[in-house]
């Protein structure tokens, strides 16, 4: 299990939610989520599973209809199928990321690239019409190989083979993760460019470590760390339920829920903490880290410090990098598929093959927009709604069924049913009241977060939300260029100076340096075929000023198609439990 | 790096470590569970 737990989200996700919460201000909301939901989540979802799978049921919609009366709860529990799927379509690309950079270090691709090359080299990988190694279309390739391995593994039913190999694997990955840590620990000023003022690896865990109170009251940033924490651990994702469902009854899951969860918690605040973010801002500088920050993060710095290790050091250490971080990724993927295919299986008798064959599709139809559209935000959006808010909100869900539906003392006999250790009795109150109250606090706050996070000025002169809120990005409040699905025209979103005009990748680029800052600026491309610049270098642009003319599909337009695949994907999961509810009426099999 | 940052960040990295240390070496000396001796003790309850 902590194979699955130990995953992409330690080493990759963490340090980009870290810095896009601003560091410090995240660490001190992350670390109470983990205690006072994460721990509590685990116990439940332990129990919860392990409670459902006596009854034959292995995935949520059933598990949590067994523990009620109440008909419309398992309808909450197709959130944990959803999310998996979900999830899956985004995280293979990323796991085909880290296969692909497996290649490119064995090629030694990255011999002799400047800093810039290498970051701007994942910018390449994933321009769907560049190739980085002569493979047409090789993002989509890759991503594709990475999933039908995926698929592979789970119809020949080799996922306990996986984890086998992962008792060896996991161990080499976070010893190795320790060297690369300690390299983050030491880095100091002595891997900065010249010109570079803030590239200094200190600075990083300054930034990182710094205790922020002020973000105590940021909802935003609470949802940011619930969110992680769920994701890292794989809660509120249903997929603990699924593995649970196996468990004998009188087997321990108190003792194996912590150590899972707290081997996970290592191996992301200890070792996650200090590798990539350090790392990136000794070599690329504080001010690019918060501008750049994200899951590419660790594949536009890594292969830089590899490479001054010099060629055959660099080759083995970069190959072996991306290769145990593929392996990481890879057992927590083929956990997502299990809940589908119990689901299938229990409810219209679909085998091994046939559920983690339509497993695949339905991950491939959900995973190419990804692909395909990843610089238009769809990648993005799929982290936002399915890793971030679904999470807690089938957190909130079962949560509140396991305290108060089905009730807290029998809850907590379920814990404590064959347990390896006394779970401590202060977690009773916690899975009771303070659990399900900070969920809903952080679920309720994020969804109506007032302007500016100014909750004083909300309720004394009136409630207007902020872009960040849940709300505020259904309404995308944070967009206001480029607003239209279809356009003639695109609008500059910032005001300054147009600094370079230049063509690279078949491309046509307009950098704009920001008037309000020396060091910032903005890069916008163009085809050159199907658009005709409006500006030139030296020119002076406001806001919404039309930087060319031609045919545009807008962001906003992929973001509320991927938004509207997402809830395809949720209509159809409901659609099949429905008609699993019926057949169960038909053959006598109701649960409750 | 400041002091506040430098104090959490070992303050927060050793409890972690140790705690993961504490539930590692009690998952390797828990002693492995007993099989079922009775057929009831090993079947599913039923509804």
């Amino acid at each position: 299990m902590a194979g699955n737990a130990v995953g992409l989200g330690n080493f990759l996700r963490f340090p980009v939610q870290a810095v896009q919460n601003g560091g410090g201000a995240f660490i001190i909301p992350y670390l109470v989520c983990f205690l006072l939901m994460g721990i509590p989540l685990l116990w439940i979802e332990w129990s919860v599973g392990r409670f459902g799978g006596r009854f034959g049921n292995h995935s949520t919609p059933f598990i949590l209809d067994n523990m009620t009366k109440r008909k419309f709860w398992k309808y909450f529990g197709v959130f944990g199928i959803f999310t998996n799927i979900a999830v899956a379509a985004y995280y293979c690309y990323i796991e085909s990321w880290t296969l692909s950079y497996m290649y490119h270090s064995l090629m030694q691709t990255f011999s002799g690239m400047s800093q810039t090359g290498i970051a701007s080299f994942f910018d390449s990988y994933t321009d769907i019409g560049h190739s980085t190694t002569g493979i047409p279309y090789e993002a989509v390739v890759f991503y594709i190989i990475c999933l039908v391995l995926n698929t592979w593994i789970l119809s020949k039913g080799l996922s306990g083979g996986v984890e086998k190999v992962a008792k060896i694997g996991m161990p080499l990955l976070i010893a190795f993760g320790f060297l690369l840590a300690l390299k983050g620990w030491t880095l100091g000023d002595s891997g900065a460019t010249a010109g570079c003022t803030d590239c200094n690896s200190f600075l990083g865990l300054d930034f990182l470590w710094k205790p922020e109170f002020k973000s105590l009251y940021d909802p935003k940033v609470w949802l940011a760390a619930a969110g992680q924490i769920f994701f890292t651990l794989s809660v509120g994702m249903g997929t603990i339920q699924c593995y649970a469902a196996y468990v004998k009854k009188n087997d321990d899951i108190a003792l194996n829920a912590m150590s899972a969860g707290w081997m996970n918690g290592f191996v992301e605040i200890v070792l996650g903490a200090s590798i990539v973010i350090p790392i990136a801002v000794g070599y690329l500088g504080l001010d690019w880290v918060k501008e750049n920050a994200g899951f590419s993060m660790a594949f536009q710095t890594m292969p830089y410090l590899f490479q001054k290790w010099g060629l055959y050091l660099g080759t083995a250490a970069g190959f072996m990098w991306f290769g145990l971080l593929f392996f990481a990724g890879i057992t927590s993927s083929l956990a997502m598929g299990t809940p589908w295919m119990g689901f299938m299986r229990d409810e219209f008798g679909w085998n091994l093959k046939k559920g983690a064959w339509s497993f695949g599709l339905i991950v491939l139809m959900m995973g190419l927009p990804t692909v395909l559209f990843y610089q238009e935000g769809v990648f993005g959006e799929y982290d936002y709604w399915a890793g971030t808010v679904s999470l807690v909100v089938f957190a909130l869900a079962e949560t509140i069924l396991f305290s108060w539906v089905f009730g807290i003392k029998r809850g907590w006999e379920e814990i404590n049913l064959g347990a390896d250790m006394r779970v401590p009795g202060i977690y009773k109150p916690i899975i009771k009241y303070v659990t399900p109250l900070l969920l809903l606090i952080v679920f309720l706050a994020a969804l109506f977060t007032p302007k500016d996070n100014d909750w004083k000025r909300a309720f004394s002169e009136g409630w207007e939300l902020d872009a960040s809120s849940i709300i505020g990005n259904i309404t995308h409040m944070g967009i206001d260029v480029n607003r239209d699905y279809f356009a003639e025209h695109y609008e500059s979103g910032v005001s300054g100076q147009v600094k370079r005009v230049y063509t690279e990748r078949s491309k046509v680029k307009v950098e704009i340096s920001h008037a309000d800052s020396d060091t910032k600026t903005t890069t916008y491309e163009f085809h050159p075929a199907e658009h005709k610049l409006q500006v030139q270098e030296g020119d002076q642009v406001n806001r919404l000023d039309k930087l060319a003319t031609g045919s545009f599909v807008n962001n906003i337009f992929y973001t509320d198609m991927a938004r509207l695949w997402l809830m395809c994907l949720f209509g159809f999961l409901a659609y099949l439990v429905h008609r699993a509810t019926k057949q169960r009426k038909l053959s006598g099999r109701e649960a409750s | 790096m400041s002091n506040s940052a430098f104090i959490t960040m070992i303050v927060v990295q050793v409890t972690v470590t140790i705690i993961t240390g504490y539930f590692f070496y009690k998952v390797l000396t828990t002693p492995p569970r007993q099989e079922p001796d009775s057929y009831s003790e090993n079947d599913d309850e039923l509804r």
